[in-house]
């Protein structure tokens, strides 16, 4: 279980850093409650369904602050509580959400997350729980149809045959006879594989303050590459840095003006020259203007292309040079954007557009479908490029760091904290 | 990386039945394994996939692959028959109502393409249907997506719809209809926003759109290149809208497409149009036996067949024949076999139609540059007769005239000249091959940077 326990505590953030948060809402809790509050115990707190709303938000609060002995048990109650609030009533946990927005926590974006994967993970974790239910005993067959869930989520054959080989010796090295236990496996194998040891994959290469960092986008056509700025525009400006955008697809009708859209929506100036004009001109150009106006970030928009047209593929070389010739060490960050929803293509993609830009990050896009994406965990294997955000909606703020521990625990989310609650138990 | 084929798939079976005189059920069954493989990684959703080759075994064991002495082959057969008869048929025309306006739908996930695919579609209706459509620009969630439209629509000089980003996309639809009526407009193509199948409110929008006026057609754009999950889209905006038909893009793109396979199985309706690029006349009817082929990786061979037989000289082809076998090739006929290739037309699109073009090393990478081409005709033409029979005469000297000749460098001389001996060694290898010996893999070395 340590494997779980160290996810959860990283899911759901570090207990200290949530009490400092809370502490000013303490005060105001009554005494009564407290006193309930005092006799709960986590047992206690699942018998109680219909806990009145109000009340167990408070307590759950008052819950975080107990004298911390076995952090383990504080975080079940404070886990079950939030299921609780969210299952029942969820109304009522907005209020909660927009607060926790304010200094966002590990545990607020893994409860966004979660709802952004809500979709696929239900469809997703609940076949794994069927399998689970229907399977006593790990054979033959539950590989099988484990093998086939995975499929389904684009995993990709070879990466799946990958997995499933660990499995089976894991399975075989612990002795694993029933299906209670091995969801934690299954989760801890796709991390492995994902994560191969290193750590820290999502960090932008962002230069110093007061240095120019050239972001790059890359992708072909369709996939979120301008939405996906608009957002990343966004959340820069809020880490406090000043961003420029650049209207690099000069080829798409309209491509120009929705660039535009975003740039005013999220307040940054957008260098840009008329429909059809020469890309790496217009990289050129906004290089030049951002220096000038010394912002800290220049976004550059590119117009989609699919990987096997070369003299495309050619055009975007010939960009990343400019801005290279520029500033020698640009573009900082080259962010492949990917769609969700394709297939083993995205791998050839990956591959094509690596060859061309040297990509050095992904964006998963429309991950708040119905499709898995799953396809980054073969790209993550075979060809070493990370996943640094994911596109959860169409809002402003909907795109978030990537996490594979998160992404993994969106997929496997039900089956680990019934795991969690029967380890409890015992 | 390039993902294999069907009948490189087989192959390793194959290589183990041969010999073994009979085929066992268990060998069946190992290459249907393949089937299987080679259908997940082109995309076609896992459930299709499990019908698809249980029919598939079904007849396989039926004895026609047990006793047939090219099994490999008898296989790859039934699949693509048993794939062409799930695709469809013929293509089905564009349904229009007798009393216009025809009123087309497009619908779709995000980013699939709907706006672009708009644009293509009132261009191929004017053009081959010679009818007048009017593009109803009902997108106004997405910024710019009217802007595009009516881009479009100036590039085609064709009338666009628009009422800007306030009016609900109901009315606009509704008012763009009496609009088309008054203008005697026969076609009204509404593009609507993209969103996910799974978004009740905005699935809903287009149930409202589809209530003002039964529409004649209501196209599903799908991206060629989704995953399994085409099949939950599909399946979803058909139960919630009826679509009639199904327009697959960005297919000239290099995925293998298996999406078209999981839709047709799932909603049983046609795939009427495929995108084969971002201009506007860049929009093809649908072929089965091609899109077969293609999933399979098998390349379109049929097409081939026809192009080459067109194009290709039987006279010459034996002689040149003799030439590859005699070790006599020259520059000269190294040019003819070019012109002859150009003529059948890009050369990309026909080394993706080669069967196994994929598989053979240096070709499944093989970007071919048009350009680079004429550069290269440009330098053989420079050369003299006799550098041309004889290419080892080429000294520097003879180099540095040939690059004045043909505005090209010393370097792309020496490149072209190392390929051609290449070439000439790959070809004996290719000949030895021929006459019995050797399982050594096809190579064509230095073939994928020839033309770049």
């Amino acid at each position: 279980m340590s494997f779980f326990k160290r996810l959860k505590a990283k899911l759901t953030g570090n207990a200290a850093e949530e009490e400092k948060v809370e502490q000013p809402l303490l005060e105001e809790v009554e005494g009564n409650e407290e006193d309930k509050s005092d006799a709960v115990t986590p047992v206690a707190l699942q018998e109680e369904p219909s806990f009145p709303v109000k009340e167990a938000k408070d307590i759950e609060e008052v819950a975080v602050t107990l004298p911390i002995e076995d952090t383990t048990v504080l975080e079940v109650v404070e886990h079950t509580q939030q299921e609780h609030a969210q299952d029942d009533v969820e109304e009522h946990e907005e209020p909660q959400e927009e607060k926790e927005e304010k200094k966002p926590s590990a545990w607020s974006i893994t409860q966004k997350f979660k709802a952004g994967l809500a979709k696929t993970r239900d469809s997703f974790t609940s076949k794994v729980n069927d399998l689970v239910a229907r399977y006593r005993k790990v054979d033959e067959d539950f590989f099988e149809e484990l093998e086939d869930l995975l499929l389904q989520a684009d995993v990709g054959i070879e990466t799946v045959d990958e997995l499933m080989d660990k499995l089976r010796f894991e399975v075989k090295r612990k002795n694993i006879k029933d299906t209670n236990g091995i969801q934690t496996v299954i989760a801890e194998k796709l991390v492995e594989i994902y994560e191969r040891g290193e750590e820290d994959l999502i960090e932008l290469n962002l230069q110093p303050k007061g240095e120019l960092t050239v972001i790059l986008f890359v992708g072909v056509n369709g996939v979120g590459k301008t939405t996906t700025i608009g957002k990343l525009a966004r959340r820069l400006q809020q880490e406090g840095r000043s961003v420029m955008l650049a209207a690099g697809d000069t080829f798409r009708a309209g491509a120009i003006d929705q660039l535009q859209v975003w740039g005013d929506r999220v307040g940054a100036e957008v260098v840009k020259q008329s429909e059809g004009s020469d890309p790496a001109a217009v990289m050129f150009d906004a290089i030049h203007a951002a220096k000038k106006r010394g912002v800290d970030v220049l976004i550059c928009d590119t117009a989609g292309r699919l990987q096997n047209k070369v003299n495309l593929m050619n055009e975007l070389e010939k960009v990343k040079r400019v801005i290279s010739r520029e500033i020698p060490d640009a573009p900082h960050e080259v962010l492949l954007a990917l769609d969700a929803t394709t297939g083993q293509n995205a791998l050839v993609q990956a591959k094509i557009f690596k060859e061309a830009t040297d990509v050095s990050g992904i964006v998963l896009t429309k991950l708040d479908g119905t499709a898995k994406g799953g396809i980054v965990l073969a790209i993550r294997q075979q060809l070493n490029i990370p996943v640094k955000f994911v596109g959860l909606g169409e809002q402003m703020d909907d795109l978030q760091p990537f996490d594979a521990e998160r992404y993994v625990y969106g997929l496997f989310a039900e089956g680990l904290e019934k795991e969690l609650e029967d380890a409890d138990e015992e | 990386m390039a993902f294999e084929g069907l009948a490189e798939r087989l192959q390793g079976t194959i290589q183990k039945i041969k010999g073994k005189g009979k085929v066992s059920e268990q060998d069946v069954k190992d290459m249907m394994r393949e089937v299987r493989r080679a259908l997940i990684e082109a995309d076609v959703n896992l459930k299709v996939v499990k019908e698809f080759v249980a029919r598939v075994s079904e007849r396989a064991v039926g004895a026609d692959v047990m006793k047939s002495l090219t099994p490999g082959q008898q296989v790859i057969k039934i699949v693509q028959e048993e794939l062409q008869a799930l695709m469809g048929g013929e293509q089905s025309p564009i349904k229009f109502n007798t009393k216009p306006p025809t009123v087309i739908m497009m619908v779709g996930l995000q980013g699939a393409g709907k706006t672009t695919t708009t644009g293509k579609l009132a261009n191929v209706l004017r053009k081959k249907y010679n009818r007048k459509p009017l593009l109803v620009a009902a997108d106004i969630y997405r910024p710019a997506a009217i802007q595009q439209l009516e881009t479009l629509g100036k590039q085609l000089s064709l009338p666009v719809f628009s009422l800007g980003n306030e009016v609900s996309p109901v009315d606009i639809a509704r008012q763009a209809i009496e609009h088309a009526k008054e203008e005697h407009l026969d076609v009204v193509i509404i593009d609507t926003a993209g969103r996910l199948h799974i978004d009740e409110a905005l699935m809903q929008e287009l149930k409202d759109i589809r209530g003002i006026k039964e529409p004649d057609e209501v196209f599903l754009v799908v991206d060629s290149m989704t995953g399994q999950d085409a099949v939950n889209v599909a399946q979803s905006f058909n139960d919630a809208i009826g679509i009639t038909g199904v327009v697959l893009t960005k297919l000239d793109g290099d995925t293998r497409g298996g999406a078209a396979l999981s839709i047709r199985a799932v909603t049983e309706k046609p795939i009427k149009f495929v995108g084969m690029g971002e201009k506007m006349d860049a929009l093809e009817p649908f072929h089965p036996e091609r899109m077969a082929s293609r999933i399979l990786g098998m390349g379109d061979v049929l097409s081939l067949i026809e192009k080459a037989q067109a194009e290709v000289d039987m006279d010459k082809a034996k002689e040149l024949e003799e030439k590859f076998m005699t070790q006599t090739f020259t520059f000269d006929d190294f040019i003819e076999q070019l012109q002859a290739v150009k003529k059948m037309g890009p050369l990309d699109e026909i080394l993706k139609m080669i069967p196994g073009a994929s598989k053979i090393k240096g070709l499944d990478n093989a970007k071919v540059d048009e350009k680079q081409m004429a550069h290269i005709e440009a330098i053989i033409y420079s050369m003299t007769p006799a550098e041309k029979t004889n290419p080892e005469i080429i000294t520097a000297s003879r180099k540095k005239r040939i690059a004045k000749g043909s505005g090209t460098s010393i370097q792309e001389i020496n490149r072209l000249l190392k390929q051609f001996e290449d070439m000439k060694k790959m070809m004996k290898q290719m000949t030895s091959m021929a006459t019995g010996k050797g399982k050594k893999k096809m190579k064509l070395p230095g073939l994928d940077s020839l033309f770049k």
